[in-house]
């Protein structure tokens, strides 16, 4: 389709641009970065601000060193992680195989429909004593309080584009005779693979403000346990430390996700 | 009634049940098709025509009346039927090859014979080449080929087209509706073609029915013969008579706008 072999002067100038703009954008975000952490440290030093209330970068590197030299700082990255994985897989499997049956039976997913609108707009948190008292205090009270938050999202989510499934292509198969279990694994699971990514997407979101929940309620370790207790001995230093790991490893979890949609839709393309 | 009509449509009405009310689609419609035939079936937007071909078919039971095919009654989804859309659904997350044996792999029927067969259909027409790619990577015509090919994989007897050429730009559909015809006519199939398309009806059909607005009765019957030997449905639209057909059907379709 394009011409790629032969550039002419107007492509190289318009690849010129293209790069130009990117290094750009990196150079300023990068210098925000860097200025923000800077001008923190400098007020910090001058006491400008005072660091009891907003610590400081210097001070929280040494927190994290503090917490690697004890031999710490990987298992509450750890503990915070898995769970959040552990959340997020059997969320997104689980609320998926409800879909399903869901999709599956008209007369289920009418009778169901209201207690999936009340569950969904019950803030979940609320039912965080409930599973401490149910499960017990532990990491399995903190994932139930991560599926509680993204299971119902899923459930709704991949169901609504389960039954938005282009009605002609379902016809086809039916045309060759397809019975239910055909349809759904020849059209309608395939079809909707993007959408039960986008679902992906957002369920490691949920699962993080799950977990994190969890372990502000319950917990021995983990990164949600380091914010409470620095929050309790009011140590900022602490806390402030935490948050920015949580954030690195937020996003370096969506980033996986998107690169797993990557890979599934570059298969496809790579069919051509 | 003859020993060779193949396909019999005997007082099939049809009326849509909603919680809002009953839609009437079709009321008594009865024709019949000869092996080898090709029916064209026009009527405006709305009436009823991909409902009664969906009935002939099978995936509908209709309120009232029988369909039979080769005398026997439709009650679900016939073997002997061959279903071709309005649009060509290709999947996008399948190869050509894949898209083609679809109907073959749900009747679980992917035997060796007939995987040879689906290869031997895509080198006759032209996509043996394109078996590996993307449906994306095809033109209009090819894929509209591809979804032919896709209905013959599991040997109908009978083809129903609903309007299968109308997703398509006019000269494609013009290139397509030769193509697509030639094909249907050198594997000797049947057809009951449905559309709103008068003159891309009497291009290619034996015979044209007429069907009134919803909800749809029968309300004329024309054999169309044209005087041009060996067929197409391009030297039919040059017909003398090709006019006299179009300004009748018209009239009788009595559009309003
Ligand atoms: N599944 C359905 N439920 C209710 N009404 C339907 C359904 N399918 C079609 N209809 C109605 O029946 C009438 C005929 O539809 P259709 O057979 O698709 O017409 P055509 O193919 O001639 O355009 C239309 O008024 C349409 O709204
Ligand atoms: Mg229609």
């Amino acid at each position: 389709m394009y011409d790629n072999n032969n550039l002419s002067p107007e492509r190289i100038k318009y690849l010129k641009k293209i790069k130009r703009q990117k290094i750009a954008t990196w150079s300023i975000r990068l210098l925000i970065l860097v200025l923000f952490f800077a001008v923190w440290e400098v007020a910090a030093n001058l006491k400008l601000i005072d660091t009891f209330v907003t610590s400081q970068p210097s001070r929280m590197v040494k927190t994290l060193v503090n917490l690697y030299k004890g031999g710490d700082l990987f298992l509450h990255i750890g503990v915070t992680c898995l769970e959040t994985v552990a959340g997020f897989i059997i969320g997104t499997i689980l609320g998926t195989l409800i879909a399903v049956m869901l999709w599956w039976s008209d007369f289920a997913s009418r009778v169901m429909e209201p207690y999936l609108v009340v569950l969904n707009s019950l803030p979940k948190v609320a039912l965080g004593p409930i599973f401490i008292i149910w499960i017990g205090a532990g990491p399995s009270a903190i994932i139930a309080m991560a599926l509680a938050i993204s299971l119902i999202v899923t459930i709704l989510e991949v169901l609504n584009a389960f039954i938005h499934t282009d009605e002609e292509k379902i016809k086809l198969v039916e045309t060759f005779g397809a019975n239910r279990l055909q349809v759904f694994t020849k059209v309608v699971f395939p079809s909707n693979i993007p959408a039960m990514i986008n679902a992906l997407k957002v369920n490691v979101g949920l699962s993080w403000v799950g977990v994190i929940t969890g372990e502000f309620l319950v917990s021995k370790a983990g990164l949600g346990y380091l914010i409470v207790y620095g929050g309790q001995v009011f140590q900022l230093d602490l806390v402030m430390t935490s948050v920015i790991i949580l954030a690195v490893a937020a996003a370096l979890m969506y980033q996986g996700v998107v690169l797993l949609q990557k890979r599934l839709a570059g298969r496809q393309a790579s069919d051509k | 009634m003859s020993k060779e009509d193949i396909v019999r449509v005997e007082h099939v009405g049809m009326k849509y049940q909603s919680v809002n009310g009953e839609i009437d689609a079709i009321q008594d419609v009865s024709f019949t098709v000869k092996k080898g035939e090709f029916v064209g079936i026009v009527g405006p937007s709305g009436c009823g025509k991909s409902t009664l071909l969906s009935i002939i078919s099978g995936l509908l039971r209709p309120s009232q009346g029988k369909v039979f095919i080769n005398d026997e009654e439709v009650v679900k989804t016939s073997e002997k039927v061959g279903y071709m859309l309005q649009k060509d659904h290709l999947f996008d997350w399948r190869t050509i090859y894949q898209n083609v044996i679809l109907g073959l792999e749900i009747r679980k029927n992917l035997t060796n014979e007939n995987k040879e067969y689906v290869l031997h259909l895509l080198k006759t027409y032209g996509l043996y080449e394109f078996k590996d790619k993307s449906p994306k990577q095809l033109s209009g015509g090819m894929r509209q080929r591809a979804a032919l090919i896709r209905t013959l994989a599991v040997k109908p007897e009978i083809l129903l087209l609903d309007e299968a050429f109308s997703a398509l730009d006019y000269q494609t559909r013009l290139v397509v509706t030769e193509d697509i015809y030639s094909i249907i006519k050198s594997e000797g199939k049947t057809a009951i073609m449905v559309t709103h398309d008068i003159s891309e009806s009497i291009s290619m059909s034996d015979r044209v029915i007429v069907l009134t607005k919803r909800p749809a009765t029968i309300k004329n019957v024309y054999e169309i013969d044209l005087g041009c030997p060996n067929r197409t449905p391009l030297k039919c639209r040059e017909a003398p008579k090709f006019r006299e057909y179009f300004n009748a059907i018209w009239k009788e379709l009595d559009v309003h706008v």
